[in-house]
């Protein structure tokens, strides 16, 4: 359940930008969590409901975008869309795959008031 | 106390009254940052005492502990260890290995699953990091949630014990990705088990192309050796690039 140590992350994060926007509430947060992050969604949303309490971001709404996988072949490189850590080229079939994107889980955007 | 992590009390909150407009600001900051600033502080900090750092990942009871135990019993004289070791209660560990005359700390996560860069950057802090050639940290005993936490090692090192089952690097594909090596663990039981040992090099191969697997038994010592040859190559190295600097 590493979600819970990454969503008081994610408030820490929120915290320190509206304080320094002078805000004294957030009311929103958009984040962006790849495929193959190995983070879970619907962790995250349930830890952000018991983490946001007493914080500025106590009452926001959490929007998730998931952001799918891409990966790039180290013998022919092509790039193809990748479901999971054990897929293999589409082109080739060779398991050697560089993820270029859906690693990422990052707090993109977040109305303050 | 501690200035360089930011996990001192926050400052107090400003108490003076503003006209705030709702709006939206962008943030584009990623979850993992922090860890990912502590990580680095704790690498160059490693650096400086070209500390050769592992991080010891795998299942609960895959043999971590023992292999450390054997490794710095067999190796004392030759390396110097230092040991920290996470779980998520008791000292048992820590003792365990502190039996063997290497200086070891025991962090205990509580809660937590997984140790993270601001828990060691602490937990090293009474170590002689000067007076180590190999930091051994052996994680919490979990196959997820640590393949995500960047501690400052050079390499993260995955132990799987032949009675797990072959196809935990296909169960777990995202911690043997972030491993450089595998150890294959318990092998003086592979006549006893239906464990084919070849499917599970290939499990991981196909998950980690470049993954480097020794088999081992901390039991019998039958492929210690090349593991000590590995960490005496990774010792070697440090010391070289240090000079070359």
């Amino acid at each position: 359940m590493h979600e819970l140590s990454l969503t008081q992350g994610l408030i820490e994060i929120a915290e320190e930008h509206a304080r320094r926007e002078n805000a004294t509430v957030i009311t929103s947060v958009t984040m962006e969590i790849g495929t193959l992050s190995g983070v879970m969604p619907e962790a995250v949303e349930f830890a952000f409901e018991a983490c946001s309490q007493g914080t500025l971001a106590d009452g926001a709404t959490l929007e998730i975008r998931r952001i799918p996988a891409l990966g790039r072949c180290q013998q022919c490189s092509q790039e193809c869309a990748m479901e999971n850590h054990l897929d293999g080229c589409s082109a080739c079939g060779s398991y050697a795959l560089d993820i270029l994107i859906g690693q990422e889980m990052a707090l993109i955007e977040m109305e303050i008031d | 106390m501690c200035t360089d992590c930011g996990c001192a009390p926050p400052q107090p909150e400003h108490d003076h009254k503003h006209d705030h407009a709702s709006r939206k600001i962008r943030v584009e900051e990623n979850l993992l940052a922090k860890n990912q600033r502590l990580a680095m502080g704790n690498r160059a900090s490693f650096a400086a005492h070209q500390l050769f750092v592992l991080n010891l990942v795998s299942s609960p009871g895959s043999g971590k502990t023992s292999i450390l135990e054997r490794t710095l019993t067999d190796l004392k004289g030759k390396i110097n260890f230092t040991v920290l070791a996470g779980d998520q209660q008791t000292d048992n560990d820590a003792e365990r290995i502190a039996a063997t005359g290497a200086p070891v700390k025991q962090v205990n996560t509580g809660a937590g699953c997984h140790l993270d860069a601001h828990m060691v950057g602490h937990g090293v802090e009474d170590f002689d990091l000067a007076a180590a050639d190999i930091l051994m940290i052996e994680n919490v005993g979990n196959l997820v949630c640590p393949a995500s936490f960047d501690l400052g090692e050079d390499h993260k090192v995955a132990v799987l014990s032949v009675t797990e089952g072959e196809d935990k690097p296909l169960k777990y594909p995202q911690m043997f990705q972030a491993a450089d090596l595998m150890l294959i663990n318990k092998i003086d039981l592979l006549p006893y088990l239906r464990f084919d040992i070849e499917q599970c090099k290939a499990f991981a191969r196909q998950v980690n192309p470049q993954i480097k697997i020794l088999e081992l038994s901390c039991h019998s010592g039958e492929g210690m050796t090349e593991w000590y040859d590995w960490l005496k190559a990774g010792v070697a190295s440090k010391r070289r690039m240090a000079s070359s600097l």
